[in-house]
């Protein structure tokens, strides 16, 4: 078991050495940072002193290993449209983007789960059809279509719900949360609705197929013929042994959800790091996508690592194919 | 094995079930509305002068206010909406198309020569495949725009628009295939006759050609199918999120990011009915996908 750490490992810093090196190159080689940098009518010899103050006359190897040492340092450069340090413009943004993700996750789980279980015990009732023909419907129509449809009926036809921004806000040290106010948690319902759909149909589709299986073991068979409640079988015995992909696929899709809320965001204007993320695409302002590309790049890398060596320690099956 | 359903059983499969011959004949109906575009749509949409700013933000045509030459309304300039799809719906198609095209002839050769030869190639090729596969479609897509956005001159982004979107999306997308392909490889290069071939001298292209080839058709068609709808979507969302095709010549996407520009002043048609054609076409083209997987092999997953 150790040895398979120790190489998923190995190959996750691979994979990070990767997204770093073309974060490296990017940011040099994409565009011209001196052009970017400087104003318009900067003369020669100006642009020659930022050239040097930038370290871009050393050689590539050398630019690269103090790219490094300044990302270690949380130094992520300048954006080239505010000319603000781009760390504190993803500090700013990440608490938005993490409040939808988490409330998404939450819903998701909590209409998932439950749906799952139905549509695996009523497997032939009316609803496990609906629920079923819905979820069908429901790959074949992209996000951004969810959350125009969603604003069209609650914000511009019933006028419920706000359909842009996070209402307001209050700052608790760095974090700015929305949780605490009344408009923070009408604003929050139907980005996080478009951004848990997918998800949802995701989670009850898993929860169906394995209770599926579940329900025909002999345990359950057995609690059955002692005449054990149906409640207490279902979700307490058979339940339990069908979340465990539950618990991974949740945990691997969170970095799925982050870079779905680009979508999400720019649909209902949530001022998240994927709104910041498209921003900077329409501008070509390379620092903060490059930025985005590294903090994003290495969430993902870490969520699957840490999800394989999970699954590894959980499920021993796993264990006697790696030696 | 995979070996192809012989084409006489495919089509006594596809004319018994009603939901392979409802979504390939919308699917179909809908492609060639879209291609013939220049025939099928009343108007056109993009050609200045031919739309009159007097006719703007008109109710479709069977609503109160509607105008019996505009069939679902018109935007804010006074364009036929309808028009405005079907030419859409062509960009929209031609992204789709070309993505798959190209995935599938990449992936596949990648797949070939990968388990063919196996080797240092084969794990870097694979490593690599496995990098791209745990990123999020959308994600990859989007950097590369970003990259062609910044890289190209201002004005050469709108005329290269269509080849960055079908590079954004291809270099997801030939991971599977090549997947899929390599695995089928593998098993056919240590079949028998195979071997036999190779001790006859057959040149290595040779064998994976008229041996190897014919005997990956079914997945590769089947994945390319499914791979088609998904394309559509992520050509739709690039162009939503104002990274893919631009407003001189939208496709759905952009049409649905116009319309969605200007939902609160009431002309819900110039978004709702691009997105309904959009849905309508990626549902097809799934349902048709979903058959066929089933119809050439009930175990390929």
């Amino acid at each position: 078991m150790i040895p398979f750490i120790a190489r998923r490992l190995a190959q996750a810093a691979v994979v990070v050495l990767a997204i770093a090196i073309l974060s490296f190159v990017m940011f040099r080689y994409v565009g011209d940072p001196v052009a970017a940098m400087s104003r318009e009518d900067a003369s020669v010899s100006e642009r020659e002193e930022l050239r040097t103050a930038l370290g871009l006359d050393q050689p590539v190897v050398v630019q690269f290993w103090h790219f490094l040492g300044r990302l270690a340092d949380g130094d992520f450069g300048v954006s080239y449209r505010t000319q603000r340090p781009v760390a504190d413009m993803i500090a700013e943004r990440l608490p938005a983007t993490l409040e939808l993700v988490l409330m998404a996750t939450v819903l998701s789980l909590a209409v998932g789960i439950p749906l799952g279980v139905l549509t695996a015990v009523h497997r032939t009732g009316w609803m496990a059809t609906f629920v079923q023909s819905v979820s069908l419907v429901g790959i074949s129509v992209p996000t951004f279509v969810t959350g125009i449809m969603l604003i069209l009926l609650f914000s511009v036809t019933l006028r419920w719900l706000p359909s842009f921004g996070r209402g307001e806000t209050v700052d608790i040290g760095f974090w700015s949360t929305g949780f605490l106010t009344v408009s923070g948690w009408r604003a929050l319902i139907l980005p996080s609705l478009t951004l848990a759909l997918y998800q949802m149909t995701l989670i009850m589709r898993l929860v169906r197929a394995e209770m599926i299986d579940i329900l025909s073991t002999d345990y359950v068979r057995f609690a059955q013929a002692r005449g054990l409640p149906a409640g207490f079988i279902h979700y307490r015995l058979a339940l339990k042994n069908a979340l465990m992909p539950v618990i991974t696929i949740t945990g691997m899709q969170i970095g799925g959800l982050i870079a779905f809320a680009v979508v999400t965001e720019t649909v209902f204007q949530w001022p998240g790091l994927g709104l910041l993320f498209i921003q900077a695409v329409s501008f070509a302002d390379v620092p903060v996508m490059a930025a985005y590309l590294l903090f994003v790049g290495l969430l993902f890398v870490a969520l699957n690592a840490i999800v394989d060596i999970v699954y590894l320690i959980v499920d021993p099956r796993l264990r006697s194919g790696q030696s | 094995m995979i070996a192809a359903a012989a084409p006489p059983a495919l089509w006594r499969a596809f004319f018994r079930s009603p939901k392979a011959m409802v979504s390939a004949a919308g699917a179909l109906l809908l492609i060639g509305a879209a291609f013939l575009a220049p025939i099928t749509a009343p108007h056109e949409p993009f050609t200045l002068g031919t739309f009159n700013l007097m006719d703007s933000e008109l109710p479709p045509a069977f609503m109160a206010g509607g105008d019996p030459r505009f069939l679902l309304g018109t935007d804010m300039q006074g364009r036929d909406v309808f028009s405005a799809i079907l030419y859409g719906m062509r960009i929209s198609l031609t992204v789709g198309f070309l993505a798959v095209t190209i995935s599938a002839a990449v992936g596949t050769l990648i797949g070939l020569v990968a388990g063919y030869r196996g080797g240092l190639l084969d794990a870097v090729l694979m490593r690599l495949a496995d990098v791209i596969l745990s990123f999020p479609t959308i994600l990859i897509a989007l950097l590369i725009a970003g990259i062609a956005r910044a890289a190209l001159p201002q004005a050469a982004a709108g005329e290269a628009a269509i080849a960055v979107l079908v590079f954004a999306i291809a270099i997801n997308e030939w991971t599977q295939y090549a997947r899929t392909v390599r695995g089928q490889t593998m098993v056919e290069a240590r079949l028998d006759y195979v071997k036999a071939a190779r001790v006859t001298g057959v040149a290595d292209g040779t064998i994976l050609r008229r041996h190897v080839l014919p005997n990956v058709v079914s997945p590769v068609i089947v994945i390319a199918t499914i791979n088609l709808a998904l394309a559509i979507l992520a050509e739709a969302t690039l162009s939503f999120l104002g990274v893919g095709m631009p407003p001189t010549s939208p496709s759905l996407g952009t049409l649905i990011r116009i319309g969605n520009e200007n939902l609160f002043s009431g002309v819900w048609w110039v978004v709702v009915f691009p997105a309904a054609a959009l849905v309508l076409l990626v549902l097809c083209v799934n349902l048709f996908g979903d058959w066929l997987r089933d119809a050439l092999n009930p175990r390929l997953n």
